[in-house]
């Protein structure tokens, strides 16, 4: 028999598209506030829109929050900490804890869809990070919600009562997961205002709250922008304020808050440095690297923005760096096989092109690998700059966006002393097989969290947090649990 | 990049230098791009290119011309029934059944691979396998399959395992040379790292990741961990070197996420049996199966695709 001769289809990597089908999440024309269990209109009447901002398709409109909204999310989180929350066992608090988290991951693809849809960044981190950590987090505190005696033991501790908290644009459902869960865990009650460009997820969550019959008034969430946020900070009802998002409106929010004698966490902004040493293991310091600053478009608090590079490597570095950023995939967010997907606002995409622009207007060499921007939404391709001096703006400031700076230093003394000047100082990244390097490296990075040899891998029992004007306070572990209760002088009631 | 270990290529040129390698890094980089999402047109691409690449094997004690013969027919025409599905890229065998695999592919363009050099163990004597790896080639095989000498690698003694190597690259001839690390037995990544450039520096054509023999195998970090070093070789000295995975590689989907993990570190181009063999049994059946289902929308059982 002959052999068969037939032109052969040849495979190659510009795969063919892969949706993540939107069938699964049912977004209504508008919501409202979620307040004392139940979605109320605003008392203004007044809504904002959100927008998908891969496509800048209208989702929904969202309750715009007013002072007398917040006012009456305040009254009942008081209502529900008064009465069936504060005097709940801690057992009890658990059940609803675990509850929420396994609702979380029933129904992990809607919300990874949903998150995917509101923000813009790729199903693949909304799927794989943003849900299962969110219901990890929610497993994580459950477990404490019963052992306050034994997690501070010696000391009586107690819930503050009303928690205000405030949630960034980046990982909307997770950051808010990272509030409520030790907030409720520890017995207090919350008004949760997420941000303006993605408040879908948080409004599903209550949903979620809702099936599982959490008592009225226990977690409220309010939806509105600076204004909405500006009412929830400066409210009397309030007892304890987190916030996470940029340093400017932290600053502001401790401004408002030293009024008054109320414990803060702010989680800020960053401009952390990978420090990647010429006998580290090459190819996986690229690749911690990449995905250090290009995962959701680099709007991570603690993306590995600034990347120094000892200079006997520095060349050799930079092609791989070049060759693998040429291979992200840069599109639809909903394509399972997208790396890099949507800027999440008009705004924040011209701050990048702004920053960017001064970059290059400042002398650094722009690195840019050749994508196809789709012609609707807000877009921005991956960004190396070479060339960056210390002084230059691009290694200052935050960017937030997907825009990595190279710099290269000689000795390990040298490699801190720049990974340290900035005001900054929320995590840090080691790249060395050296194992005595990383530890002399890690005693001296002044920074919140350093990770050796990986990079932004977060767990619940690990905390997280900042130095200087990356904030204060920690998330996660009982670090994370600690700002939401306040020690007693005698009695036994509430907390356990 | 560092200098753990240098060699030097004995086609000439500087020494080629291997960087270290971090398991839980590699591990992660693989199983993220083991979620690459294949769907329609590509599946189909990646299908018929995994059918091109293969190494259609049978390497039994109990091998007989007729069951050669029977294999051949099966790796000329994969499906009888659909003219649509190419050939295989070779059959791989043991010497003594070279000649008639030789006279079954005669004309059809498939090649006819051999293990050799006392394989799949290697421990015999350096002369006895430099002629058995002559003899193969003598019987008319195109390519030859031998294993590193891992006796002599992990006593420390690279300089017995690359110049070995050497010596079965001559008595190759105009054959092509394989070489196996058998990367289940050398203990870490790193250390697979190093013998990929130190079989590279000694003239592999081909670097393979096992013998099928043992149960570690051609599993996906350390596909990715060998592309690597084949990337940097080629970046440190221009020569390019061709990939094979085999052992324990039998569904389509690992087939695929096997050309990802090549594909998007070496480049597109690596994906064709010139640079990529899977070496392989059962999985051509599953990859006919997956085309079954694209054709029809249904998944057919193991009776509707020919045992050999």
């Amino acid at each position: 028999m002959a052999p068969t001769d037939n032109p052969p289809e040849t495979f190659g990597i510009d795969y063919a598209p892969a949706p993540e089908s939107t069938a699964v999440v049912d977004i209504a024309d508008s919501y409202g506030h979620f307040i004392n269990g139940d979605f109320v209109e605003p008392s203004s009447g007044a809504t904002f829109p959100t927008v998908n901002p891969a496509t800048e398709t209208h989702l929904a409109d969202i309750a715009d929050g007013s002072a007398e909204d917040v006012d009456r999310a305040v009254t009942a989180a008081r209502a529900a900490f008064e009465g069936p929350w504060g005097q709940m066992p801690g057992s009890e608090r658990g059940k609803y804890l675990f509850r929420i988290a396994r609702q979380l991951q029933e129904r992990s693809r809607e919300f990874a869809v949903l998150e995917t849809m509101d923000g813009g960044k790729p199903i693949t981190e909304s799927r794989d990070l943003d849900l299962p950590m969110s219901a990890a987090w929610f497993f994580y505190y459950a477990g404490w919600a019963d052992k306050l005696e034994y997690a501070f033991p010696n000391r009586t501790m107690a819930p503050h009562g009303v928690a205000g908290q405030i949630v960034p644009w980046n990982f909307p459902l997770m950051m808010a997961a990272w509030k409520l869960a030790p907030a409720l865990a520890a017995g207090n009650t919350v008004v949760l205002k997420p941000a303006e460009t993605t408040p879908l997820t948080a409004l599903l969550l209550a949903d979620v709250l809702q099936d599982i019959d959490l008592p009225p008034g226990v977690v409220n969430i309010v939806t509105g922008a600076g204004a909405t946020g500006a009412a929830l900070v400066s409210h009397p009802g309030i007892d304890k304020l987190a916030f996470t998002g940029s340093t400017d409106v932290g600053k502001a929010i401790q401004r408002i808050a030293s009024t008054r004698r109320i414990p803060l966490t702010l989680e800020l902004g960053g401009k952390a440095a990978h420090i990647v040493f010429e006998d580290s293991a090459v190819d996986q310091a690229v690749e911690g690297v990449v995905t250090g600053i290009y995962s959701n478009q680099g709007h991570v608090c603690c993306a590995g923005s600034r990347l120094l590079v000892e200079e006997s490597i520095a060349d050799q570095f930079v092609e791989r760096l070049r060759r693998r950023v040429s291979t992200l995939r840069l599109g639809d967010p909903l394509d399972k096989n997208t790396d890099v997907g949507a800027i999440n606002s008009a705004d924040q995409l011209q701050r990048i092109t702004d920053m960017v622009a001064t970059g290059v207007s400042e002398g650094a060499d722009l690195f840019q690998p050749e994508v196809d921007l789709p012609d609707k939404g807000y877009w921005f391709p991956p960004t190396v700059f070479t060339g960056v001096q210390q002084s230059h703006t691009v290694a200052r400031e935050e960017i937030f966006g997907p825009v990595l700076t190279v710099q290269t230093f000689r000795t390990a003394e040298e490699a801190v002393e720049k990974a340290n000047n900035t005001p900054y100082g929320l995590s840090a990244g080691i790249w060395t097989e050296k194992g005595s390097k990383i530890l002399w490296m890690a005693e001296k990075l002044r920074a919140g969290v350093v990770w050796a040899n990986t990079y932004n891998r977060f767990d619940p029992a690990s905390p997280f947090g900042g130095y200087k004007e990356s904030g204060f306070g920690r998330e996660g572990g009982l670090h994370g649990l600690s700002p939401y209760l306040r020690e007693r002088t005698g009695g036994t009631r509430g907390g356990a | 990049m560092t200098t753990s270990t240098a060699f030097v290529p004995s086609t000439g040129g500087g020494p080629v230098s291997t960087t270290p390698v971090d398991a839980v890094s590699l591990e992660a980089r693989a199983a993220a791009l083991c979620t690459r999402s294949i769907k329609t047109t590509s599946k189909r691409a990646a299908l018929h290119t995994t059918i091109r690449c293969i190494d259609l094997t049978t390497l039994e004690g109990t091998d007989t011309a007729g069951k050669v013969a029977s294999l051949c027919q099966k790796a000329i025409r994969p499906s009888p029934g659909d003219p649509t599905i190419p050939s295989v890229a070779a059959v791989c065998v043991y010497p003594e059944m070279v000649e008639h695999a030789v006279a079954a592919v005669a004309g059809t363009g498939v090649a006819v691979a051999s293990v050799a050099g006392a394989f799949p163990a290697g421990m015999s004597a350096p002369a006895v396998r430099v002629a058995d790896i002559a003899d193969a080639v003598g019987r008319g095989a195109d390519e030859i399959d031998i294993v590193l000498n891992r006796s002599a690698f992990m006593a420390g003694d690279l300089g017995r395992a690359h110049d070995e190597i050497v010596a079965a690259k001559e008595a190759c001839g105009s054959a092509h040379l394989k070489v196996i690390l058998e990367t289940g037995e050398l203990g870490s990544y790193d250390q697979v790292r190093r013998a990929s450039m130190l079989a590279m520096a000694a003239g592999a054509d081909f670097i393979k990741t096992s013998t099928g023999k043992i149960p570690r195998a051609a599993t996906h970090p350390m596909v990715l961990n060998m592309a690597e070093a084949i990337r940097d070789y080629a970046d440190q000295t221009g020569v390019v070197v061709g990939l094979k995975g085999a052992g324990g590689i039998r569904t389509a989907k690992q087939a695929w996420h096997h050309l990802v993990i090549v594909g998007e570190t070496l480049g597109s181009e690596w994906l064709n049996p010139e640079l990529f063999r899977l070496g392989a049994s059962s999985l051509l059946n599953d990859v006919l199966m997956q085309i079954q289902k694209l054709d029809t929308g249904r998944y057919s059982g193991p009776d509707y695709v020919t045992v050999d």
